[in-house]
């Protein structure tokens, strides 16, 4: 293999910045204040009723150029997407097209207010109903709503569709939701902010969900199962049309977390295995960016028996115009005080529409490509649990290691000093000191040999120079941080000379 | 495709490397009838330029944004921009970074959304901030749901004059979970009946929730309802969706609120046709470990430097799993940090001139209105930036007429509020001019002349 | 670390000190090992009575938390007050400074089918992953 000695992980210039509130200097403005125009008004009332404030105390008052390089300076000390390859398995960290953000930026897009009589906007609905089409056709699904802002609301959407559907044929008993262990979080606690109860089922020795385990459950209780496929361990739920037929025969509905759906689209639809909802997430499989955090988009794509109970306003197109459809009864109601995040729908119909049907299919086929890759090169290094085809994104865990005294936390924290961010760590659950690596099908050869050659490089640390692991990182722009200190003793804002001991 | 880098040449080494020949082979562990034989029925690839110019030659066909003037806020509201923001905002560093689970190279956006946190505490004058809900609508929703985990009742009161899209989702949140919600009506000056909600609070309801300036753009009496409230278990939520409307107003938490939440949309985010926008929510420190949402904290290095990380996470859902206090995993994070800058370039003068004005502007369009045959304010209570009009003819009439000419008028009130008549919400900010405000007020008048002869 | 002898334990790594008719409650020195640096302690209500298998409390680290679960029924008379500020009191000392309630048992027999620190020994071992 090629030797390469050049990692992206080294140190340069990275200036320190306080906090804004620390450069405030009383009577500074950063800001351009247009002239009144209009007569001044008497608010002499108002103020003599107290409705007025006296200050907003501790707001900073910086001048624009404060403002420019602290911001700046702060944005320098992220690592992102854009400086390199961010393997975090379930997050599909795909690259973030450009026209994308320049599309969400036209201000026939950004300045139309979401009240804009229809006749107004209908190029915003067309976008909406199109992206709605697109995602219904992608999933194998009959009808979506774009309406919640992230795959957890997604799911909430999902799981109160259920409820109602239950409910609707009064089985109001059917409140029981199966979820396999190795399940992201919020899907147990999206079922219960929909009101309904959780049982966990466990994986089975391969990884996979055993239909068996569901037989205690396939009563007149059963609302149905959440499941996510591939698996959180990247493999295809091998049982996945089995258990549909037999939640479905007890009377359920069988919903499916789509963070994975990066692994399936083009290749496979998730309605023909079965699937009654599930949801999609824009910032993961359909390349919105992540923003540090957010904002996401999670839309859900539903059978025709689920259809009627979507919230609304749904959107619609009749008589040749787009519109908002409000009258669906059996709605489950609204979750977002308008459409949802409709800019980042905008960014996502733009990435479908620059990758057509045929790179929709290649996207997937790459990231499969790709995961499986690395898994080949790794496995003699990292331990695996499955050793077999994966999907998307592959578990390792740090059994190899731990005889070394290094745990996978060490070596996420020094793979950051060769530049890369690291997979994520200790999810799933099932599978203890799991690293999961997801490359996504934008990333080069090159970039993956290299991480392949930086992860077997720690390995080898682990080995013969363990401290340099254990203390990892040394280049990041803060080491590692006292997470016990901030949970212990939490300072939440900034206050005058108050700071962590 | 430019963001599939592998070249045929590419894949046929990588499926080499693991002793695979075609691509295929990838999907043998999926059954066979299941591979999709057909491309998917979407439309085809389109390049960037002709992609550019479809999608400019659409976004045309919307409202003519230069040449056509609204007044439309009901919880969407349309500000200046100062111009860093969007500089500042575009820095791939802050948009294409992940979630800050790994602290050491995400400080960026961890010190940013800490300054966030503490400059949401200084608007709203309650110390707990988190660091972003989806939008004003869930968080008055997740503040419903914390001021009854706190209080430890199952009932909550809402005013008639919450915003309708929030009220809906309060309810689907609730709706759920058995809790009752009990409607609170409004009075003649628009504002929410005080002396109801004594009789409420005696009742044991978990929360009251008003929102102020209220959805007719009345400012409710805050320091009236905390009043009906000491010493019980109940909490006061008030909403804020015109987070603007903080510049000048006294904030919620000097007003005596337990927990104020709502839009910040106005802190420098476009309205972008109703998303993404910006939930927040802060309250009392003792609720700190029953709140919703991510929260970041101030800490030290193993070298004694001051950092940040996520804290307190053992409330969410990647831990606590199905007891977490909000299934909230991603957020509107890039949203808080455009927050943060627009409220460090607007700062509290900034902040303080820019509601003064949109408060003068609101008064004199009302007032003009007022003064025009056939033209009504059926409210009495004081305004920030939006008042209800009734309006001559059929909502319909007035809003074609006024369409025709340009102007998008306001909302139409009559779906959700009958009782005003022919009404709609008018909105007016700094980013009005005289000369259009004007305009408004003749257009008005000529179509009274129209709809009355 | 050891066991301290002269109290039982349970599956769920509960520690119970009896005294008499009374018994302080922990968590034991794996339970607090599992967790990690404790940075929470939820702690019931003095006067509650809770049964056997009752979660009593929660013990929060940076990254987990768990439910304390009663060893046998009773009615809580004290709790460890200490552990508000110093949470790391169960790291640092489980068996002892670390206690978090003091309770008026029920009924002695439910102990009988508790361990007592051989068993629990034994128990940790056949356990380890």
């Amino acid at each position: 293999m090629k030797q390469i000695t050049q990692f992206p992980g080294t140190s340069g210039l990275i200036l320190e910045e306080p906090l804004i509130f620390e450069k405030s200097v009383k009577g500074r403005m950063a800001c351009s204040i247009p002239r009144n125009d209009v007569p001044e008004i008497d608010t002499s009332k108002l103020a003599a009723q107290g409705y007025f404030r006296s200050s907003i105390e501790g707001l900073p008052e910086v001048s624009e150029v404060d403002v420019v390089r602290h911001f700046l300076r702060l944005s320098t000390w992220n690592y992102s997407l854009d400086h390199g390859l961010y393997p975090l398995g379930s997050c599909t960290m795909k690259y973030n097209p450009k026209i994308n953000e320049v599309a969400a930026a036209i201000p026939g897009f950004a300045q139309l207010h979401p009240k804009t009589p229809e006749a107004f906007s209908q190029s915003a609905l067309r976008i909406m109903y199109e992206l709605q089409n697109d995602l219904a056709e992608i999933a194998g699904l009959d009808a979506v709503s774009l309406q919640p802002s992230a795959g957890a609301q997604g799911e909430l959407t999902g799981m109160l569709m259920i409820k109602a559907y239950h409910l609707s044929r009064n089985e109001p008993h059917r409140n029981l939701v199966l979820i396999p262990d190795s399940a992201h979080g919020t899907n147990p606690a999206s079922s219960v902010v929909a009101g309904l109860r959780t049982q966990t089922l466990p994986s089975g020795e391969d990884g996979c969900l055993n239909p068996e385990a569901l037989r205690p459950y396939l009563n007149q209780n059963l609302a149905g199962i959440m499941v996510t496929n591939p698996s959180t361990l990247g493999l295809f739920e091998k049982n996945f049309v089995e258990f549909s037929c037999r939640i479905h025969d007890a009377g359920g509905l069988v919903y499916m977390d789509g963070a994975n759906l990066n692994a399936m689209m083009g290749v496979v639809k998730p309605g023909d295995l079965g699937v009654d909802v599930m949801h999609i997430n824009l910032h993961k499989t359909f390349s919105t960016p992540h923003g540090g955090g957010g904002p996401g988009s999670g839309p859900v794509a539903v059978t025709r028996a689920l259809e009627p109970f979507l919230p609304v306003p749904r959107i619609v197109f009749r008589d040749g115009r787009y519109g908002l459809e409000w009258n669906h009864p059996q709605s489950i109601g609204k979750i977002h005080c308008f459409y949802g995040n409709f800019g980042i729908m905008l960014r996502a119909f733009t990435y479908i529409r620059s990758m057509g049907p045929d790179g929709i299919r290649e996207a997937c086929e790459n990231a499969v490509l790709n995961a499986n890759y690395i898994k080949e090169k790794l496995k003699t290094h990292f331990h695996i649990a499955h050793d077999r085809l994966c999907k998307h994104e592959c578990v390792f865990d740090d059994k190899y290691q731990q005889e070394f005294g290094i745990s996978t936390l060490d070596i996420a924290k020094r793979l950051m000093d060769y530049g890369f961010h690291p997979p994520t760590i200790y999810f799933p659950l099932i599978v203890k000191g799991a690293l999961m690596i997801e490359p996504t099908e934008t990333e080069s050869k090159e970039t993956l040999d290299q991480f392949i050659e930086a992860m077997i490089r720690i390995a080898e640390e682990c080995k013969n120079e363990p401290e340099l692991v254990k203390h990892a990182p040394v280049r990041a722009k803060r080491r590692r941080l006292d997470e016990t200190l901030a949970a212990r003793k939490p300072i939440l804002k900034w206050s005058p000379g108050i700071y962590p001991e | 495709m430019r963001y599939i880098p592998h070249t045929s040449d590419n894949r046929k080494e990588m499926l080499a490397a693991i002793g695979l020949t075609g691509v295929n082979e990838l999907f043998a562990d999926i059954p066979q009838r299941y591979i999709l034989d057909k491309p998917l029925r979407i439309e085809p690839a389109m390049s960037e330029p002709d992609l550019m110019r479809f999608l400019t030659a659409l976004s045309n066909q919307n409202a003519d944004v230069g040449r056509t003037v609204g007044f439309m806020g009901g919880g969407a509201y349309s500000h200046f921009i100062p111009s860093v923001v969007p500089s500042l905002m575009s820095r791939s560093e802050f948009v294409t970074a992940y979630t800050p689970y790994q602290p050491e190279i995400s400080q960026g956006t961890l010190q940013a959304i800490f300054e966030y946190q503490t400059m949401m505490t200084q608007m709203t004058g309650l110390p707990i901030s988190n660091a972003s809900l989806y939008d004003g609508a869930m968080a008055a929703a997740e503040s419903a749901l914390l001021a009854l985990r706190v209080s430890q009742k199952s009932r909550i009161a809402v005013s008639r004059a919450v915003n309708p899209g929030y009220r809906a989702t309060i309810e689907t949140y609730c709706r759920n979970q058995n809790i009752e919600i009990i409607e609170i009506p409004t009075g003649t000056d628009g504002g929410t009946q005080l002396d109801v909600c004594r009789g409420l609070i005696a009742d044991g309801v978990g929360c009251i929730v008003i929102q102020s300036p209220n959805y007719f753009g009345v400012i409710e009496d805050q320091t009236g309802f905390a009043a009906q409230n000491t010493g019980s278990s109940c909490q006061l939520v008030t909403i804020v969706t015109e987070a603007l409307s903080l510049g000048i107003l006294k904030s919620p938490g000097e007003c005596g609120a337990d927990i104020a939440c709502g839009e910040a949309q106005s802190f420098g985010l476009p309205v972008s046709f109703g998303g993404p926008y910006l939930g927040f929510l802060t309250c009392k420190e003792k609720y700190v470990r029953q709140a919703p949402g991510r929260l970041v904290g101030m800490t030290r290095d193993s070298e004694g430097r001051l950092g940040f990380v996520n804290t307190l996470s053992t409330r969410e859902q990647h831990i606590r799993r199905e007891k977490a206090t909000s299934n909230i995993c991603t957020n509107q994070a890039l949203c808080a940090v455009t927050a943060s800058v627009y409220l460090a370039t607007m700062g509290p003068e900034g902040l303080r001139q820019t509601a003064e004005l949109n408060l003068k502007k609101a008064h004199y369009l009302r007032s003009q209105l007022s003064q025009i045959t056939g033209y009504r304010l059926p409210l009495s209570g004081p305004i920030f930036n939006e008042f209800v009009l009734q309006v001559p003819g059929t909502v319909h009439q007035f809003q074609n007429f006024m369409t025709a000419h340009g102007v998008f008028p306001g909302i139409d009130l009559s779906q959700d509020y009958p009782e005003f008549g022919t009404a709609l919400l008018v909105c007016a900010t700094e980013v009005n001019t005289r000369e259009q405000l004007d305009r408004y007020v003749a257009l008005a008048q000529t179509y009274s002349k129209e709809a009355l002869s | 670390m050891s066991y301290p002898a002269n109290f039982k334990y349970t599956k769920d790594h509960e520690w119970l000190k009896i005294t008499g008719s009374s018994g302080v409650i922990g968590i034991t020195d794996h339970a607090q090992h599992q967790l990690g640096d404790v940075v929470f302690v939820e702690l019931p209500e003095v006067g509650r009575k809770f049964d056997k298998g009752d979660v009593y409390g929660v013990v929060e680290s940076v990254k987990a938390v768990v439910d304390c679960y009663m060893p046998v029924s009773g009615t809580i008379v004290k709790v460890n007050s200490a552990l508000e500020s110093q949470a790391d009191l169960i790291n640092s000392d489980p068996h002892g400074d670390g206690w978090m309630i003091e309770v008026d048992l029920a009924d002695l027999s439910e102990t009988q089918d508790l361990m007592d620190s051989a068993a629990y020994e034994k128990y940790l071992a056949d356990n380890a992953d």
